[in-house]
């Protein structure tokens, strides 16, 4: 279960943030900001496939000693990040990666509401539950 | 009594057994009697053709039962002329004589379908026919209500047979003491008397036996909505007949909700079985003036299978949506069953009506705090009700019964919460489940990426599709055009390259006017834009007429040499020219040829006449010309659009290397 779900837009900006507000979100925000480094590191280094085969899924971005940040990009450049407690039983990679599945899908139902534009943060209330779903249940 | 009194010439006292009693006061009721008694003839003729006998038996009957006599319906003349017509139904002559027996009831096409459903048993269904008739007679008082409500049984008498039956149980007790002391069966026939003394029961107080005696059939809860309905102008009518309509339920779609919207659905796309793009309903539904997020939400509410457009029943439920937005009820978090697009209407009702008014309205208020908890077990539920899945739909049912409850009580949190508990086992499988279904379009592999483009690509797609088409539309139109206007010579004309064929008549024009001065050409060319000199120089002088039958031959090479201008840019325009400089070269070399000949002898007359034909045919080309023009003007907004949605393709797709 995740701590932090964040979306951003393709010229880094925050679409939509959201982190278990027992810890401060300060803190996240500031993670999932430095990530983005990472997740352009990562791209450029795949970029020579171009067209083809390109991961959407780029796995740990970098672990730290309280949580572990994963990322993956659509083909849009839209990032999505998930930051997940260390402590937590390490979620299995294909856990991890449902997830994504299912914030891309919840993502272009988002777009295709055509009252939506893109670059406006997500107000989405079907986008909220799934991300909910998601996050981990300290409510 | 007044029945045997107005029943006419003989006099006859005429008995109405119980039955026929009931039957015949329900459309009395039906026919709108006004204060004194009298019915309204154009409900009457209505209620008379419905019977489906001869013009000539009805007048009959007409002239039986007194009326013509009268010149009205009354009571007593309306119950004979009921009979009557029941008489002659079953084959007996119209007379007054034949209604004396044990008759069947007469048999309305369209009413007493709907009456007799009403009337299933006799004894049974005692607690049910107050209330019908009561709604019935509750319709008389309120004129705008009348049509509806004989629509309603005319278009859908299934509906309402299928609805009676639960409501009336749960309904009638609270209503039956008022019911049964107005209405008294069977001992005291009076039946003008009694219904007399039910309407003005009604009428005197309108509020409670109103909802009392239109507890089904009649929205309960849109009654105190009545003063924010009549601030909404557009969808008033709208909202009145749903409050007439015997839903109680404001997420349900009326019959003349739903033909309204079939009639805006075809405004914006004429197949009823096709999408209607996100873009054209974004326009179509900003015009309601809502506010963006609340039609941003109306759409994920109402667009099922999320592809970014909308089906017509999907059409409907958003539309319905925000009729019922604009009258003030707060958006649901899900998606009402009722305006499912796989909804089929069933005879079990959702959730009591008194209930149903509290959640709509709490909605609000309960929003931030427990509403989490709240979607996620109501959108797990109804990522479980599928259409078809009744099981899971009685559980949804159930389950929002006591969501419903909790929502009342203060502190929302705790049975929430225990809902979701429970569904949390179901929901993990229930969402894959679901994911499945509803990801039909979109398969993500963790390396999909041919399948997240083709997704990225469908929604800019289909609008370029029917341009296509247009254009290619377009151009078949343009090939038959010029079918017409050059025959014969066009088949030889598409394969060449498009710069070849205009020049060789144009170097033959050229070969043809030898002796033409530059002095004259130009002449020529400041003729070309004002033709009508050449008339005023023809007139003029017969030497000026020399000039101007070389006028013509030129300005038809000044037109063929503008084509030439234009012949590189498209390939259409390639097809155009060889035709239009098919059909001037030859009429322009056999001219020129003419005009040659002819300059010698100079009759005025010929010129006249030559000069008429050439106007003609110049006009004759203008028109193509300008054709021409406005279609490919067409096109090329075509292109143009197809050439921006390329574009912003290209930006989506360009690699990431690049970024």
């Amino acid at each position: 279960m995740a701590v932090c779900i964040a979306v951003i837009a393709k010229e880094n900006y925050p679409l939509y943030i959201r982190s278990v507000p027992t810890q401060g979100e300060l803190k996240f925000h500031y993670t999932v900001h430095t990530s983005l480094d990472v997740v352009e590191e990562k791209i450029s280094g795949v970029g020579k496939a171009l067209a083809d085969q390109r991961e959407l899924y780029l796995g740990l971005l970098y672990p730290t000693e309280d949580y572990k940040v994963y990322g993956y990009m659509t083909n849009s450049k839209v990032k999505f990040v998930i930051v997940v407690d260390s402590s937590n039983t390490s979620l299995r990679d294909n856990e991890i990666r449902s997830m994504f599945r299912k914030l891309h899908n919840s993502f272009t139902d988002v777009m295709c509401n055509p009252f939506y534009n893109p670059g406006d943060p997500i107000q989405s209330k079907a986008f909220d539950s799934i991300v909910s779903t998601m996050m981990v249940q300290a409510f | 009594m007044d029945q045997g009194s107005a029943a006419g010439t003989g006099g006859t006292f005429i008995s109405l057994s119980d039955t026929e009693q009931r039957c015949y006061s329900g459309l009395y009721a039906l026919c709108q009697p006004d204060s004194s008694g009298k019915l309204a003839a154009g409900k009457v003729a209505e209620l008379f053709r419905a019977s489906q006998l001869p013009a000539e038996t009805l007048h009959q009957v007409t002239e039986v039962c007194g009326a013509k006599r009268l010149g009205y319906f009354g009571c007593g003349q309306f119950y004979v002329a009921l009979k009557l017509m029941a008489a002659a139904q079953a084959g007996l002559p119209v007379r007054l004589e034949s209604v004396a027996g044990e008759l069947p009831l007469p048999l309305f096409i369209g009413i007493t379908n709907e009456l007799e459903m009403r009337y299933p048993n006799h004894p049974s269904t005692n607690e049910s026919q107050p209330h019908i008739l009561g709604s019935l007679t509750g319709s008389a008082p309120r004129p705008p209500a009348d049509r509806p409500v004989l629509r309603h049984p005319d278009t859908s008498t299934d509906k309402q047979e299928a609805w009676s039956p639960p409501r009336s149980p749960g309904i009638s007790p609270p209503r039956s003491p008022s019911a049964y002391r107005s209405y008294p069966y069977g001992a005291q026939r009076n039946g003008t008397d009694t219904l007399l003394a039910y309407d003005g029961k009604v009428a005197g107080c309108p509020s409670v036996p109103q909802e009392n005696s239109s507890p089904s059939h009649y929205s309960l809860k849109l009654q105190p909505e009545q003063p924010v309905i009549t601030r909404v102008a557009s969808v008033e009518r709208l909202v009145e007949r749903a409050e007439m309509d015997y839903s109680d339920d404001p997420w349900r779609i009326t019959e003349e909700q739903h033909e309204y919207y079939t009639n805006q659905f075809r405004s914006l796309q004429p197949d009823l079985s096709a999408l209607i793009m996100g873009t054209v309903a974004k326009n179509f539904f900003t015009k309601s003036k809502l506010p963006i997020p609340e039609l941003s939400h109306i759409w994920e509410l109402s667009d099922v299978d999320k592809d970014g457009a909308l089906t017509f029943p999907e059409f409907c439920t958003a539309f319905h949506l925000i009729v019922a937005r604009k009258n003030g009820y707060t958006l649901p978090e899900t998606l009402p069953a009722t305006l499912r697009p796989g909804f089929v209407e069933p005879g079990v009702v959702p959730a009591p009506p008194s209930e149903a008014t509290e959640p709509l309205i709490v909605f609000d208020d309960n929003m931030m705090p427990g509403a989490n908890q709240l979607e996620m077990g109501s959108v797990d539920l109804q990522m479980t009700s599928r259409p078809g899945v009744t099981s899971k739909q009685d559980t949804r049912d159930e389950s929002r019964k006591p969501e419903f409850s909790p929502k009342r009580i203060p502190d929302p949190h705790e049975k929430p919460i225990q809902h979701v508990s429970t569904l949390k086992p179901d929901s993990p499988q229930e969402l894959d489940a679901n994911m499945k279904s509803r990801t039909r379009p979109r398969s993500y592999s963790s390396t999909s990426i041919d399948d997240a483009m083709k997704k990225v690509e469908e929604p800019p797609t289909p609008p370029p599709r029917p341009q296509k088409t247009h254009s290619r539309a377009s151009s078949l139109d343009l090939n038959k055009l010029f079918q017409q206007s050059a025959q014969g010579a066009k088949s030889g004309w598409l394969p060449r390259p498009p710069a070849l064929p205009p020049r060789p008549p144009a170097t033959q024009i050229f070969s043809f006017l030898p002796g033409s001065e530059k002095s004259s050409q130009k002449a020529v060319q400041q003729a070309n834009f004002a033709d009508f000199s050449k008339f005023r120089e023809e007139q003029e002088s017969s030497v000026r007429g020399g000039l101007s039958t070389e006028d013509l031959a030129p300005p038809k090479l000044d037109s063929t040499l503008r084509h030439q201008g234009h012949a590189p840019q498209k390939p259409v325009r390639r097809k155009l020219h060889p035709e239009s400089q098919s059909a001037t070269p030859p009429s322009a070399a056999p001219y020129s040829a003419a005009t040659l000949t002819k300059s010698t002898q100079r009759p005025p007359p010929k010129q006249k006449r030559e000069i008429q034909m050439a106007i003609r045919k110049n006009r004759e080309t203008n028109a193509v010309l300008t054709r021409l023009n406005s279609e490919l003007q067409q096109q090329l907004k075509v292109v143009h659009r197809e050439r921006v949605t390329l574009e912003s393709q290209l930006e989506l797709l360009r690699p990431v290397a690049s970024t």
